[in-house]
Formats: structure tokens, sequence, C-alpha cells
């Protein structure tokens, strides 16, 4: 695909907000741009809003305030010609218990306009191994299994865009690699997709670009690459056997950091850096005639990051 | 129009009636054949002839229209209802349809079960009673137009419904007395006049007097007032609906 085609905007968020009755903040102020073909991983802890956003953009949930455009059509005025080029996988496995396999994807066909075709449907089964349960009753299914017949419903259309909220949520490994075989297929055909996690791991295992989601605010929105380095820090933590007054000057370059009343070093570094510094660090340890007792290290989780940003944004 | 969404909720429709044959087709059946045994043959025996027609036959138009309005609005609010109880529903809001194609495909799914469901009993009870329909056309369009107002009527009781309870209570409570009293099983004349006053109240004496005069010339009320009771009845049902889509009541949140 070419650069300039994969920089248009397929989804323009403006200014949405969402207000629960009586008066509860779903989201607040969101704007975000979806590019062409990408594919963006909403990440953010249960409750952020992630759901909300979605049903919002599908047209589940109306906008408190705010707008949204799918290839520059309002979603509310032109809601034909938006819905019809998109997909939803939802959280839920919300499916009709009593429908084989085969009857409600060919109705979630039927019900976003497009005539009947077998072929299509047949290739989409087969694709999610869903071919030979094409005549199970959907009740009969397990789990994994349902979550395939979702998005095979989902895709059943042949959408543009492709919204997956938390897809992996609760799906054996197996599923989970053909979801992503599968994503990446979509991708290459031209399918924009949109998926919500709380997992680091899977935004960067599949996204382009990430967007932070946290109590109904867009924290923040970044190349994947740009956001993992950020991402990508450890913190080393050094228990002394003395507490410290202050680092000594000759430590200044590691940008240590005294906790537990001086009790505790913190030293935080990049893991992806060719050089991580702690092998330097603990000769001048004990150079400086520093000794610990105890040492830990932790990767930094959603949650510092989340706390992190809002810092920096207040 | 999205002719293709209409279809396939109307198909998914009668397919899952197919399902429940038993409930949707056989077990009116039966209960018909029962009201022709015990009121037909039991009652029967005592009144033979209301206004010159053998009570047997007299009381066929009612048992179709007590049925057809009944399964009419269990189908319609079942039909709704269950996408919401089951979140199946999403789909539907996320789909290029319009509100007015939903009511379509639904309501349609369900006014076409109880045409089918009154032409049954019609049939079983010619194997009960003798009958002759003087006006067929007007039997015809008297029952197509009842089916349509109740699941239009139905469909509102599954929007409004949170709860199973609350689909059952609307037709136990309010429905099946209102056809029990509404002339079914005898012919309102028969009712001293402060009852006679009374019934003209209840929507379904209309309907059944309506239904009625299309088989036997004979009528509580104009044929001309039952129509329109239900045309008005129709038309309240439809501004229910398009304000129910219009505020997105219990639909979206
Ligand atoms: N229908 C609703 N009514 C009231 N509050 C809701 C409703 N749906 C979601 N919420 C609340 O909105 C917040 C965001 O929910 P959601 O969008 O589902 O988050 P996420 O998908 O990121 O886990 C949560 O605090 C949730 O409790
Ligand atoms: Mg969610």
């Amino acid at each position: 695909m070419q650069r300039n085609q994969t920089n248009q905007s397929v989804i323009r968020i403006e200014g949405l907000n969402k207000t629960y009755e009586p008066d509860f903040e779903a989201l607040r102020k969101i704007n975000l741009t979806i590019r062409r073909g990408e594919i963006f991983a909403l990440l953010g802890p249960n409750g952020a809003g992630k759901t909300t956003l979605i049903s919002i953009i599908c047209g589940i949930t109306s906008p408190t305030s705010g707008r949204v455009l799918i290839n520059g059509k309002n979603i509310v005025r032109d809601y034909r010609a938006t819905r019809s080029v998109v997909g939803l996988v939802p959280q839920e496995l919300t499916t009709d218990a009593f429908e084989t396999v085969w009857h409600t994807v060919s109705f979630t066909r039927g019900l976003f306009g497009k005539k009947p075709n077998p072929r299509h449907i047949e290739k989409i089964l087969r694709q999610l191994t869903l071919w030979a349960k094409k005549d199970e009753r959907i009740m009969n299914l397990s789990g994994g299994m349902k979550r395939r017949v979702l998005i095979a419903k989902a895709l059943s259309h042949e959408p543009d865009i492709l919204f997956l909220d938390e897809p992996t949520a609760g799906v054996d490994v197996e599923l989970r690699k053909d979801m992503w075989d599968l994503v990446r297929g979509l991708q290459k055909n031209g399918v924009t997709i949109i998926l919500t996690t709380h997992y680091i791991e899977e935004a960067e295992e599949m996204a382009d670009r990430i967007g932070i989601i946290n109590r109904g605010e867009l924290i923040l929105v970044e190349d994947k690459k740009t956001l993992m380095r950020k991402l990508g820090t450890k913190r080393l933590y050094l228990e002394l056997q003395q507490p410290l007054e202050k680092i000594p000057a000759r430590l200044k370059p590691y940008d240590l950091k005294l906790a537990n009343d001086g009790n505790c070093i913190v030293y935080t570094y990049d893991t992806r850096a060719k050089k991580t510094g702690i092998t330097a660090l603990l000769q001048d340890l004990s150079e400086s005639k520093i000794k610990f007792r105890d040492l830990n290290t932790s990767k930094s989780s959603l949650e510092d990051i989340f706390v992190d940003l809002l810092k920096e944004n207040t | 129009m999205n002719t293709e969404a209409v279809k396939s909720i109307y198909i998914f429709e009668m397919n899952r009636a197919r399902r429940t044959i038993f409930q949707s087709i056989i077990s009116p059946v039966i209960s018909t054949a029962l009201y022709f045994i015990v009121f037909g043959s039991a009652i029967g025996s005592r009144i033979t002839q209301v206004d010159g027609v053998s009570y047997g036959s007299f009381i066929v138009p009612g048992l179709i229209m007590l049925s057809v309005l009944t399964q009419s609005i269990a189908n319609a609010s079942f039909g709704i209802y269950f996408p919401k109880f089951t979140g199946t529903i999403y789909e539907i809001l996320s789909a290029p349809v319009s509100s007015f194609e939903i009511v379509l495909g639904y309501v349609g799914a369900a006014a076409t079960k109880s045409l089918i469901l009154g032409l049954v009993i019609l049939a079983t009870a010619y194997l009960f009673v003798p009958l002759q329909i003087a006006h067929p056309l007007w039997m015809i369009s008297f029952l197509v137009l009842t089916c349509i107002t109740f699941s239009l009527f139905g469909f509102i009781i599954g929007v409004w419904a949170d709860g199973f309870e609350k689909l059952q209570i609307i037709p136990l409570l309010v429905i099946t007395p209102l056809v029990f009293l509404g002339g079914t099983f005898y012919s309102i004349s028969m009712l001293p006049p402060l009852w006679q006053s009374i019934s003209m109240f209840n929507p379904v004496v209309y309907l059944v007097s309506g239904f009625r005069w299309s088989f036997f010339e004979m009528a509580d009320v104009n044929v001309g007032l039952s129509l329109f009771m239900i045309a008005l009845f129709l038309t309240t049902c439809l501004v229910i609906i398009w304000r129910i889509f219009k505020t997105g009541y219990k639909i979206k949140d």
C-alpha cells in the first residue's frame, strides 16, 4: 500500500463525550484519527471506556456530544454508508444460541445489506476452522469456537474497518495465533483494524499505533515503536545495608533515586538498549563502598505508565 | 431501503417459528379444539343459536381472534425482546438498517405467523362446525389488519419489557380479560344494558364484532366503526413505535 494512502484518515473522532445516566463521564473530549489500513490498538485498564468508544463508533450507543466521521461521513446522518463498511467483534460472547453457525453468519451478511454469497461465507468459515461445525447449533460450541463465530459474523459482509473488542480475552493459544494471522491477512487486503486490549504485549505484538485510554480520557497516541521505547524500561531496586542521605556525586550519571527513607536505590534502565548500565553501576557502587542486602527488578507495568503519564498531563 | 436486511430479519424470525412449531401453531390449535369441545358442545347444547347462527359456528370468529391476538403479541414481543435479553441486539443496532426496516422485519414475520395460525384454526373449525363466510375479502382484511396491529403492539411490549415477567404481564392481565369480555363467546346484546355500555370501551369488541360480521353478517357494532377502531389502534401503535425509535427508549444507552 502506498504511503500517502496509508496516512489518509478513515475514522475521525472529534470532541467526543459520553455521560451515562445520571452523571458518569465514561468518555471525555476524545479526539482521534485512525489511518486507513493501519492496526490501531486502544490500550487501557478495565473500565477505561474502550468498549464505550467502540460502541459509539459502531452506532450501538449514542454520544452525549461530539461527532465521528467514517470515510468523511457522519455516523449519525449517514449511518447507512458508514455502518455498512464496519464489522464488529464484541467483547461479550453474545450469540444466538439456537441458530446454526451457517445461519447466523449468513444473517449478519444480509443485515448489512449484502446479497447472499455462500462462497464468501464458506471461505470465512474455512479460514476460521469453523467449516466442520457449520451446521452445529451455536450453544453446542466451546467458548473459543463461539468467539470464532463472532469473528466470522463480523467478516461476513466484507467490511473495510474491523473492530475487535478484547479479542483475546479468555482465548486459547491456538485461536490467538489464528486470529493474529487473520488480522495480518486482512491488513494486507487493506482492511483497517482497531482492537482494544489491556495487555501491553498484545498491543506490542500487533499494532502499528497505540492509543492509551484511562478513565475516559485518551492520554496519548503514539507510534508503537516510540511508545515501546517508553514502556520498555525496567527498574532495579537495591536495598541498602546502611541508609543513604543522598546519592554520591560519582553516581550522578545513573540518575538514581532514593526510596524508602534512603534504604533503597532505584535505577531505571532501558531493556532494549545495548548496554543497560547495570554492570557499571554495580561496580561504581562497590567502589563507593555502598553495600546492599538484596536486589530485585520490576518491569514498568501499564499502571506505572499511567501514573507517569497522568503526572505529566497534570 | 435495505431489503436484504428486512429479508434476513424476516427469514430469521420465520425460522425461529419453525423450530418452535409446537408452541406457535400446534398448541393454539389444540387449545382451540378444546374450546370447541367445552364451549361448543357443553354450552352449545344449552344455547343452541345466537341470532340464527348455531353456537358452535358463532364462536369461531372470536376463537380465531383470541389466538391471533395473543400469538401476535407473544411472537412480536418475544422476537425483539430476546435479542435484547441475550445481547445480540448489538448487531441490529450496528447494522445499516432504519427503524422502519427493523419493524418491517420483526412485525412482518410476527404478523405472517399469526395469519397462518388464524387460517389453520379456521381450517380446524371446519372440522367441527358448519361455516360459511359471507364476505371472504373482508374476513381476510380484518384478519390481516388485526395481525399487523397486534404484532406492532407486541413489538412495543418487547421493547418496553426489561424482564420476562413484564413480557407476560400485559398479555395476561390486559389482553386475555379483554378478549374474554369482548364478545368472543357471546353476543354483547345478551348482556344487561349497563355491561353493554361498559363493553363499548373494550377495543376487542370492535375487532370480534367486525370479524364476525364478515362471516355471518351479524355484528354488535357497525362494521364501519369496527374498521375505524382497528385503524385507530394501528395508528396509535405506529406513533408509539415512531416515538420509541426517535428517543432510543430502552434500546440504546
Ligand atoms: N450502560 C452503562 N451505564 C452506566 N455505566 C456504564 C455503562 N456501560 C459502561 N459503563 C461504565 O463506563 C465505564 C467504561 O466502561 P467500558 O467502556 O465498558 O470500559 P472498558 O471497555 O474499557 O473496560 C465503566 O466504568 C463502566 O462501568
Ligand atoms: Mg470493554
